[in-house]
């Protein structure tokens, strides 16, 4: 499903501030994987998650979704493939409009946008329902405005609508970080049951180890750009953040592998 | 009484001059409230499209092609400038600083076309007896159809009809998502930058209507007559806004209500004319009061917000 083959990413190059995010690393998914991404700060976790989503271009390496060569794609035309819940509540959804009209809006994502009306009568069943299972009471506020709406409602409300059209690759990025534990918890069990329910492609950045280890199939940890462990299978299943922090020790070399550099 | 009189005879000029002005606030409203863009460009192109209307009548063209084809020089002014803003990513500020700049000379051209004298000209002057004309403030105080604030008040009515449709489907919600949230509207695979060109082009387009209903309603088209156009803009959002943003909440009236803080605008300047304020002193006033209601909620969230109660943190 998504096929990422030696990428490279250096901001700022040639200036005081040069910085290289992502050297050579490569990636590839099967179909319905549920991949957690783990990894200290400035380990290149969000810049390899905006080098898919196309935020901008990588300098080396290539890019694909479904069999599609994105790695020359603009980011609104990768939108076609890709759903996308960012770290900062307010970064997914637009304040000022109502809950129905930011439902709308992701319902078109991919398509081309026509002089047809914004939202269509019949849209607004199906929104209800589908917000009932967030669980959140949201389903008769259709036309609230967003802005009025909790860090942790927005965040639901983004995560359905990254997945509203089933997108090929479904991008996490720290979706529940900014949000209290409970709002988190409950954000994240949504996650879980979204993904289950439409066995969505996924790849979820997380700063909280237990969640990267209880969540998905598949595990891959970040360190200095690359990917430095990918755990899969049965043995997921197995591992504890003891084993993680011991296996984060060997892949690296070193014995700064404590709570503080993986937490960031 | 002598005073008051007056007043009241003047309010059909300001209420023409309000409808006229509130069709090129509806423009800055699309790019001030909805893209987030402060457009400079509408300096230039209302004059734009006072020049080319007016060159266009005294060439003998029907008015209502005169009056389109100034609406499309506007369009294209916007294009430039949404073009200098995305695809050669200047500020759209400054964009809209070197459009109008650019506009000044073009206005000047425009307005000496088929002129064998002069190459440039600054004023071209219409007259209701020699040209035909859609709007005329001669007939603003007769009771006729031929009485400008008929056709203005239409046209307003229009305009905001035909924007309310447009903003209601799935193209002009992709430009109010632009507006909202660049980020969430290109993760729902919006081409923002050109949304961002769309709500420019169709924003001069009105601001070039606005102009060249202008040089019809006061009988000449000058190069400066757009000279502080965005500040009245935004005075009449602005005027509209304060006064009636709790009442008017749906899209439509909203837009009605920049016209009405357009004519509102007028009635006040009016006002203070007779009360002996020097013309030349108007512009002053303007910036002043625009500047003063853009500080306004700045300053209510600075130094009027309620203070959170000592340990609200520990008690949440």
């Amino acid at each position: 499903m998504l096929d990422v083959k030696d990428i490279y990413k250096t901001f700022n190059p040639g200036t005081v501030n040069e910085k290289t995010a992502l050297r050579g690393v490569s990636l590839h998914l099967e179909d319905g994987d549920f991949v957690t991404v783990i990894g200290g700060n400035g380990a290149g976790k969000s810049t390899l998650l905006n080098a898919i989503a196309g935020t901008w271009l990588v300098d080396e390496g290539s890019i694909s979704i479904g069999g599609v060569d994105v790695t020359h794609l603009p980011e609104h035309k990768r939108a076609k493939y890709v759903g996308r819940v960012f770290q900062d509540p307010m970064m997914g959804t637009a304040a000022t409009m109502q809950i129905e009209e930011n439902l709308a809006l992701a319902a078109r994502r991919g398509r081309s946008r026509t002089l047809r009306r914004g939202i269509a009568r019949e849209e607004r069943e199906k929104y209800r329902e589908l917000l009932k299972i967030l669980d959140l009471g949201l389903e008769d506020r259709l036309t609230t405005k967003v802005g009025l709406l909790s860090g942790g409602q927005r965040q639901a409300l983004t995560l359905l609508m990254a997945t509203l059209q089933r997108p090929d690759l479904l991008l996490l990025d720290e979706h529940t970080a900014a949000l209290d534990p409970k709002t988190a918890a409950k954000v994240l069990d949504a996650t879980e049951r979204i993904v289950n329910k439409d066995r969505l492609t996924t790849l979820m950045i997380t700063h909280n180890m237990k969640d990267a280890i209880v969540h998905g199939n598949r595990l891959i940890m970040m360190y200095e750009g690359q990917i430095v462990l990918d755990i899969a299978g049965e043995a997921k299943k197995k591992l504890t953040v003891e084993d993680l922090l011991a296996k984060f020790g060997q892949a690296t070399g070193s014995d700064e592998a404590d709570d503080k550099l993986l937490l960031g | 009484m002598d005073f008051l009189l007056s007043f009241l005879k003047s309010l059909p000029g300001s209420f023409g001059q309000g409808f006229a002005w509130g069709l090129m606030a509806i423009g800055v409203y699309i790019t001030y409230k909805i893209l987030d863009i402060a457009d400079l460009t509408v300096d230039g192109s209302l004059a734009t499209g006072g020049a080319v209307c007016a060159i266009c009548i005294t060439m003998g063209w029907n008015p209502w092609l005169a009056v389109l084809t100034a609406v499309l020089a506007g369009m294209a002014a916007g294009l430039v400038t949404g073009l200098l803003h995305t695809a050669c990513g200047i500020p759209a500020i400054l964009a809209g600083i070197l459009t109008q700049l650019a506009l000044y000379t073009v206005n000047l051209r425009v307005m000496a076309i088929g002129d064998e004298a002069s190459a440039t000209k600054a004023t071209l002057a219409l007259n209701p007896d020699r040209n035909f004309l859609l709007v005329s403030s001669r007939y603003v105080r007769e009771l006729s159809l031929r009485n400008p604030l008929v056709l203005l008040a239409i046209f307003v009515v229009l305009i905001i009809a035909l924007l309310y449709w447009f903003f209601g489907t799935e193209l002009g919600s992709s430009l109010r998502a632009t507006g909202a949230n660049g980020n969430m509207a290109r993760a729902q695979g919006i081409n923002t930058d050109m949304t961002k060109v769309l709500g420019l082009v169709v924003s001069n387009g009105l601001v070039a209507f606005s102009g060249a209903l202008l040089a019809q309603y006061q009988g000449s088209s000058t190069v400066d007559m757009g000279r502080g156009a965005i500040v009245i803009g935004l005075a009449a959002v602005i005027i509209g806004e304060v006064l009636l943003d709790k009442v008017f909440t749906n899209f439509a009236l909203k837009l009605l209500s920049a016209v009405i803080g357009a004519i509102i605008y007028y009635i006040v300047i009016s006002l203070v004319l007779r009360m002996g304020l020097d013309p030349n002193d108007l512009k002053l006033l303007t910036a002043l009061v625009v500047a003063i209601f853009l500080a306004i909620p700045n300053w209510k969230g600075r130094f009027f917000s309620k203070p959170v109660k000592r340990g609200g943190a520990a008690n949440a």
